[in-house]
């Protein structure tokens, strides 16, 4: 290694030699930086995770423009929406299409607990508004009470779920109904219940009779091939009489979901501000550290600087003392909070994995930040005055 | 003569520590010439300012009033990264050793030839194994100091100071952790770069050894020089 740094500086790698003079202080600093990093994976892996599990239901559906109730900040929030304004958005010549969007929790109550699934009523005959594979499952929808279920649900034992056959269908009671369940899709858990499921607009009513079949959740809205989304949108906000609705392109929906999630539901805010205090701890750490070193060697670099060595010579050295830390303890961290997520994601079902994005990003941010506490460190470099040597 | 035959030089030197009523003079109306190739020695009791003179003269200190005169180059008002540079051109032997006790023997004495630039590890290497045989190290290279006795140490920093071939070497009781014979063949190889390199060599020391081979004796007292004795060396 020091041969290698030497060959690579053209230097002898005193950073490298200084760090590694005392095996248990450089461990002791890695496990720190390691540590830090582990905060930091966890929390963006959770973050990560959120945000997959915001834009799952998205998945489900094939749509352009989405209307939606003003107080519907998520999918799952906010009142209905006026079936008479989908008639009116049908007016404009590029909408092709208009579906409801039905939306509600149902509880499946079985033992050992109960599962909590997020319901879409849906109009079976409009298929176009379905993703590929779930538009192919939807021919059982057309029965009274039927229903698609998530197989990775969280509570449901896989084999159970993968049993169910539209010739084998599975059967459960709720709120005095019994539904049938034909076939399943895969879906996974969220932070908001434990999976989903879908029914037709009609067995949704039937299982919730307070619901109106004029006052859907939201409106899908599909446009003819090659039109813009977000033009159609503008001129929606225009035509359609009820000023408070929020008319968004699909994909401008499920970005605001996404943001208000991270940065207005508690949950997203803790987790941004555990990835903040993961790069002060980080930070803080290699700092200590490195002042630390600085402050123990002060006479050698006096040394040094009385034998001609100039500012940079030192920076040099504090840097690569600051990359060293952050590699080094860049890798068990990595390995560490990977293992703690997988482990996590075993026992939440929520979609919690280390992606090659997250390794980049934190890597990037530990020899950045790593490199900021050593710029920090450094000013305590002038303080090395061969005068005093003598 | 010509300011190459006098490597060291100042006039009208004085120089002051402190500030306002703790402002105290160390050196008054200092005027010395050394000459090219010679080993002199400053005397005097503790205070009289020679490291303060030693400190002026190897550009680690700001020169306050008069001229000081290095290799050439007048060092009053001089840019910082000048007397860096000419830095590069001194050895220093420090009373302590001041060795960085993470690098080898090899490696402190490496840092003498690298303040020069990018080196490679062979020819660098190479350099410091010569200079610690002539010290008697040549067994010492991959040792860490603290595997070192004292007199090693010691002799590992007089290495590092002259691997660089210094034109100028000053030095602070570079005898003193030494037994009598290698405080001896350290003043003769500095003698001996003397005659063949024209290095010039100041060395504050009380070692009687040393000053019966000096060429010039230098006496400072409160800040003067109070006698200036040439030897035959």
């Amino acid at each position: 290694m020091s041969r290698l740094l030497q060959a690579l500086f053209g230097r002898l790698p005193i950073g490298w030699l200084q760090l590694t003079h005392s095996r248990t202080r450089f461990m002791a600093a890695l496990a720190g930086v390691a540590f830090a990093n582990v905060l930091v994976f966890v929390q963006l892996g959770i973050m990560q995770s959120m945000a997959t599990a915001t834009l799952k239901p998205y998945d489900f559906f094939r749509a352009d423009v989405m209307i939606s109730a003003t107080d519907a900040n998520t999918m799952s929030e906010g009142g209905n929406v006026a079936r008479q304004w989908m008639l009116q958005a049908m007016a404009h010549p590029d909408v092709t299409a208009g579906m409801g969007l039905f939306l509600a929790n149902v509880n499946w109550q079985r033992a050992p607990s109960a599962l909590s699934l997020t319901t879409f009523g849906i109009d079976p005959a409009q298929t176009g508004f379905l993703a590929p594979d779930l538009a192919a499952k939807t021919a059982p929808l057309r029965m009274r009470m039927a229903g698609l279920l998530d197989r990775l649900s969280r509570g449901l034992p896989r084999d159970e779920a993968a049993g169910i056959r539209p010739q084998a269908p599975l059967s459960f009671e709720t709120s005095g109904q019994t539904l049938t369940l034909y076939d399943s899709f895969a879906g996974g858990g969220g932070f908001g219940g434990d999976g989903y499921m879908i029914v037709s607009d009609q067995t949704f009513l039937s299982l919730f009779p307070a619901r109106s079949s004029a006052a859907p959740d939201h409106i899908l809205l599909r446009l003819r091939p090659g039109s813009d989304a977000e033009k159609v949108a503008a001129d929606l906000r225009g035509l359609i009489s009820d000023k408070t609705l929020r008319i968004r392109s699909y994909a401008a929906a499920a970005q605001e979901d996404l943001s208000y999630q991270q940065t207005r539901r508690p949950t997203g805010v803790i987790f941004g501000f555990g990835v903040l205090i993961g790069v002060l701890v980080g930070i803080v750490i290699v700092y200590q550290v490195l002042s630390t070193d600085v402050a123990d060697h002060m006479r050698e670099y006096a040394t040094f600087k009385a034998m001609g060595y100039g500012p940079g010579f030192f920076l040099g050295i504090v840097f690569e003392e600051a990359l060293i830390l952050g590699l080094f303890g860049f890798v068990p961290g990595a390995l560490i909070g990977g293992g703690l997520l997988t482990l996590m994601g075993s026992i939440t079902t929520l979609p919690l994995a280390v992606t090659p994005a997250m390794i980049l990003s934190v890597l990037a941010g530990t020899l950045v930040f790593s490199t900021l506490s050593g710029a920090i460190a450094t000013r305590r470099l002038s303080a090395a005055d061969p005068a005093d040597l003598f | 003569m010509a300011d190459e035959d006098f490597p060291m030089q100042t006039r009208a030197l004085n120089h002051w520590f402190g500030a306002g009523e703790a402002k105290k003079q160390a050196l008054y109306d200092i005027d010395l010439r050394i000459a090219r190739g010679s080993l002199t020695v400053l005397v005097g009791p503790s205070g009289s300012g020679k490291t303060t003179l030693l400190t002026l003269l190897g550009c680690l200190r700001e020169v306050q009033d008069g001229s000081v005169t290095l290799l050439g180059h007048e060092l009053h008002g001089a840019a910082p990264a000048q007397t860096m540079a000419l830095r590069r051109r001194l050895g220093f032997i420090f009373q302590a050793h001041n060795l960085h006790e993470s690098l080898t023997a090899a490696q402190n004495v490496v840092m003498g030839v690298q303040v020069r630039g990018r080196i490679d590890d062979a020819p660098a290497r190479q350099a410091a194994a010569h200079v610690l045989g002539l010290l008697g190290l040549s067994d010492r290279l991959d040792y860490l100091p603290a595997n070192l006795s004292g007199g090693q140490k010691q002799r590992v920093a007089i290495a590092r100071a002259l691997v660089g071939n210094p034109d100028v070497v000053l030095a602070d009781e570079p005898t003193a952790a030494l037994d009598r014979d290698s405080g001896a063949n350290v003043v003769d190889l500095l003698k001996r770069l003397g005659r063949a390199r024209g290095t010039t060599t100041l060395m504050v020391t009380h070692d009687n050894r040393i000053l019966d081979r000096a060429d010039r004796i230098l006496t400072l007292e409160d800040g003067r020089i109070v006698g200036d004795e040439a030897r035959g060396g």
